[in-house]
């Protein structure tokens, strides 16, 4: 078997490197990061499965057609809560119309919380659609590219 | 020798090494005709950027920069790279008096400009004292999350992260219409010409 610690090392790491995009996802209103990095880190843990395993080993898994719903599912999850906000008596992403007698505006919170998501969704697929757009095109990557 | 002071001169030497490399870093793309080595420097640049960023306390910046820039960046220029040939073809250098005087006179210009500039994290400078000011100080009685970074990107200004986010939708629907052909539920395989081919297999060789 070619590249076997490669390979190995790519198993290994890909739930963590998934887990640290969740972790950057929901914990974007406490520390660094947001939506559109831990969308970027989601698609890196399967650009860098695609890059060991190959392109259609990878597509097994994520479809470019489930890609694709996740774009357009990404950007409505944004609007969509701005649309929800104007459909609650609010301006175009008001967020406190979600919740208004929240005391901690909590309102705002599930607002950050649902466009961030939204971002992360739209995010991590389109970069995905983009890599196996580039990558799709050549077979293999040979021995000596490496 | 205070701390106040061991600080400051730490943090001098550490900007002035970091924009050292940089400088060297992107020199060595401009010299070098190897494409995989190109590729590889502009994802370190990217690196020493992120790095730089957070000596600037602009960590969300660096982390963007961190992911995309020396990740995502590089993978994508590696995967368009399998597709061309591996070394830029070698090119005569030539004189072009014209072009070097509007490159030196607009250098010159910028550098003119950046007298003018407020000095880093002057709170007087127009970026800390309007708006910014005011976000950082109604963040925490207006939305109640720690990160003013968030706060502003997601509820102040959420439009334009919404008008961001339908940027990067644009972007892989462009894709998809350039590169994707057939159908999105699979497709057929996309094949170059045959004579395309064997030039690119040529040019490999000699490569």
């Amino acid at each position: 078997m070619e590249h076997l610690i490669l390979r190995v090392i790519t198993k290994m790491f890909f739930a963590p490197i998934i887990l640290f995009a969740l972790y950057v996802q929901f914990h974007g209103d406490y520390g660094a990061g947001g939506g559109f990095q831990a969308g970027v880190i989601f698609a890196v843990a399967f650009i860098l499965y695609a890059l060991c395993f190959g392109l259609d080993a990878t597509k097994k898994v994520l479809p470019q057609g489930v890609l694709i719903v996740c774009m357009v599912i990404g950007l409505m999850f944004y609007a969509g809560t701005g649309v929800a906000t104007m459909l609650l008596g609010g301006n175009l992403l008001s967020y406190d119309q979600i919740d208004p007698d929240s005391t901690h505006h909590a309102g705002q919170h599930w607002g950050i919380f649902l466009v961030e998501l939204g971002v992360g969704i739209a995010v991590a697929s389109t970069m995905l659609t983009i890599f196996y757009h580039f990558a799709g095109r050549e077979p293999e990557i040979d021995d000596e590219d490496w | 020798m205070n701390i106040g002071l061991a600080s400051i001169v730490a943090n001098l030497l550490l900007n002035l090494s970091l924009l050292t490399l940089l400088i060297f870093v992107a020199f060595a793309m401009l010299r070098s005709r190897h494409l995989f080595a190109v590729v590889m420097l502009s994802g370190i640049y990217s690196l020493l950027s992120a790095a730089f960023l957070v000596a600037l306390d602009a960590v969300d910046v660096a982390f963007t920069e961190a992911a995309v820039g020396a990740g995502i960046s590089t993978v994508l220029m590696l995967a368009g790279m399998l597709l061309t040939a591996r070394r830029e073809k070698p090119v005569t250098p030539k004189r072009a008096p014209i072009a070097f005087a509007v490159v030196a006179v607009v250098g010159a210009l910028l550098v003119y400009a950046t007298i003018d500039m407020p000095a880093f994290g002057d709170p007087d400078s127009p970026a800390n004292s309007t708006i910014g000011k005011e976000y950082v100080e109604r963040t925490p009685k207006e939305i109640a999350i720690p990160n003013v970074v968030t706060a502003t990107l997601a509820s102040y200004r959420g439009f334009d992260t919404l008008g961001e986010t339908m940027v990067i939708f644009t972007a892989g629907v462009a894709v998809i219409l350039l590169l994707g052909v057939g159908s999105v539920r699979g497709g057929r395989d996309v094949k170059d010409a045959p004579e395309t081919r064997g030039e690119n297999d040529a040019r490999k060789g000699g490569a």
